[in-house]
């Protein structure tokens, strides 16, 4: 395993759309597992995202079950090729990147999603999450289409207030 | 050497202001960093990090016309430009009531007793002369559960206004 060197913003390649992982075999998993221990090596990182080091692959790796404030989750996901279903509710909430230092935004998301997207050895996985872990999933998932928290940044003075939830669906 | 300053400009808010204040700073050679402009009560305020080789008494020249013709008073003061260092809040205040004296006061004072450092603060005075509103927003960061500071906050008794304090959880990601 191996701590790979994470990108920063302005770097080109984390605006790049990853693509879907065809093969799980071993390479990718040797690539997630080096993910993972980049991820542990950084500063408290809840989620990390193939296309964070230089990877376009379709890969996130979210874990938000030590978060210091405890959170609904389901603990340790590593998501390949994930696809949001269907999502409900919208709120603010503050995200920062281990691609863009030293700021901190916030950030509309979905409160609720369902997830599809398959492990390691390719077997399928679906997920009902909500609030920080759906955030968290929803932030990581962002990098696969070469976006980053940056480009949904909302006021900070202008949307402190909580917001009803919305009901939307799509998918 | 590089000089740091903190460029304040207040005065009677008209179009164009930022623009042309950064415009000379940028001709004279300036450097921005970090910088808050707000209206406060309908006057323009600003504060604009500047880095430049310029003295102080330079850079408050290069300013003055244009802070003559707006009608803008100037100060500055050289600072350490401490960029990239920025604390992660950990806690949010909403407070808000009907306006009279001392709610700033009394807010901030329990949540500094309970250990909170404030990073932002922010305030507007809303609703009407007759029936005026206050609204605060602020973010801080402390080491003390928030329990601790939403105890705090209902000792103080504060029953004519509404405070919200809430987590601020951040996803790092």
């Amino acid at each position: 395993m191996a701590v790979l060197p994470i990108l920063t913003y302005p770097d080109a390649r984390l605006k790049e759309i990853s693509n879907p992982v065809e093969r799980f075999d071993t390479s990718l998993r040797d690539f997630i597992n080096d993910l993972e221990e980049t991820r542990r090596a950084g500063p408290s990182a809840v989620g990390i995202a193939a296309p964070q080091v230089g990877h376009a692959w379709q890969v996130v790796i979210v874990d938000v079950s030590t978060n210091r404030k405890p959170v609904p989750h389901h603990g340790h996901l590593i998501l390949v090729n994930p696809e949001i279903t269907e999502w409900e509710g919208m709120e603010v909430g503050r995200e920062g990147c281990l691609s863009v230092p030293d700021y901190t935004g916030n950030i509309v998301r979905a409160q609720r999603i369902s997830l599809s997207a398959f492990d390691p050895f390719g077997n399928k996985l679906e997920f009902k999450m909500e609030g920080f872990e759906a955030r968290a999933v929803q932030h990581e998932m962002d990098h696969l289409d070469g976006l980053l928290f940056l480009d949904r940044l909302v006021s900070r003075r202008n949307d402190l207030f909580l917001r009803k939830a919305q009901k939307k669906y799509h998918g | 050497m590089s000089n740091w300053y903190m460029v304040t400009l207040v005065g009677e808010d008209r179009h164009g202001i930022v623009a042309q204040v950064t415009h000379a700073l940028f001709e004279g050679g300036c450097h921005l960093g970090e910088a808050s402009m707000i209206r406060l009560g309908g006057n323009f305020t600003i504060m604009l990090m500047a880095r430049c080789e310029l003295e102080s008494a330079q850079v408050e020249k290069l300013l003055q016309p244009i802070a003559d013709e707006l009608g803008l008073r100037v100060h500055i003061d050289p600072i350490r430009g401490h960029l990239h260092e920025h604390r992660i809040p950990n806690v949010r205040v909403t407070v808000f009531g009907a306006d009279r004296a001392g709610i700033i006061a009394q807010v901030t004072g329990t949540l500094a007793d309970a250990g909170l450092d404030i990073l932002t603060l922010e305030s507007d005075v809303g609703g009407s002369e007759e029936r005026p509103l206050y609204i605060m927003h602020l973010e801080g960061l402390t080491l003390e559960p928030i329990e601790a500071m939403q105890l705090a906050i209902t000792r103080a008794g504060l029953k004519d206004i509404d405070v919200r304090v809430s987590a601020i959880d951040t996803v790092m990601g």
